[in-house]
């Protein structure tokens, strides 16, 4: 997948890959595409759920070896 | 206008704490609005390590001298075994990348969520203003909590 950021959150745990995601989040424009590299089993339905909350777009996601890759699309209307 | 979410914290238990303070920043990295009331025990999680005793009168003055601040004081609510069982959290927390409670505190502050101490269990204990965090900005009472609340799409005790 095409993305125009990646942050990595190798290791980390609840709610710490959220919160890198919100900061990072904040320098990037609507629309862009955030690739966040995380090992929480958590984050494939936290993630979803952080989108639904946040307005943001849920992409998708992408399992590789130990690692899970999930996708999001800054959302257009930001106040 | 961005959700909020209120949260009580009561407890100074260590595990109880660190709880309130990953769902303050859950939903502070979900732009939700969060505010944190601490009162009775939870007070001591906002309290400097040295606050001082209160001169206020002599039960205050004895019960400020058993009833210590500070983040680093809390103890398990199982398994504490004076201190020890707390510290092993502590060091797995490390180990797992976790943040301390010292790092939430200042993390959830930089996150914009707001900390409340609340005044009626302040004079209760004999605590002042001078005692708390300087990232308590807050000192209120239950008005101000109902007012929150009822704006509230989430709303904890703990």
């Amino acid at each position: 997948m095409k993305f125009d950021k990646t942050l990595d959150c190798y290791g980390l745990s609840c709610p710490m890959p959220l919160y890198k995601a919100s900061n990072e989040m904040k320098n990037m424009k609507q629309g862009e595409v955030l690739e966040l590299i995380s090992t929480d089993e958590g984050i494939k339905e936290d993630m979803p759920a952080w989108c639904r909350t946040t307005g943001n777009e849920y992409l998708g996601m992408e399992e590789e070896a130990d690692v899970i890759k999930v996708y999001v699309r800054k959302k257009k209307q930001e106040e | 206008m961005s959700k909020k979410a209120t949260i009580i914290v009561f407890s100074s238990d260590l595990d109880k704490v660190l709880a309130a303070f990953n769902i303050a920043l859950g939903a502070a990295s979900a732009q939700m609005q969060v505010t944190m009331f601490f009162t009775f025990w939870g007070l001591n999680v906002i309290r400097k390590k040295k606050s001082g005793v209160s001169k206020k009168d002599f039960t205050r003055k004895a019960f400020g001298i058993i009833n210590k601040g500070g983040e680093n004081r809390l103890k398990l609510s199982r398994f504490n075994m004076g201190g020890v069982g707390a510290g092993l959290i502590k060091r797995l927390m490390d180990r797992l990348k976790m943040p301390r409670l010292k790092e939430m505190i200042s993390m959830t502050n930089d996150m914009g969520v707001k900390f409340i101490a609340c005044t009626t269990t302040m004079e209760l204990m004999g605590i002042d203003k001078e005692a708390m965090l300087p990232e308590v900005k807050g000192f209120a009472g239950v008005a101000t909590y109902i007012d929150e609340a009822s704006q509230s799409e989430i709303n904890l005790f703990i």
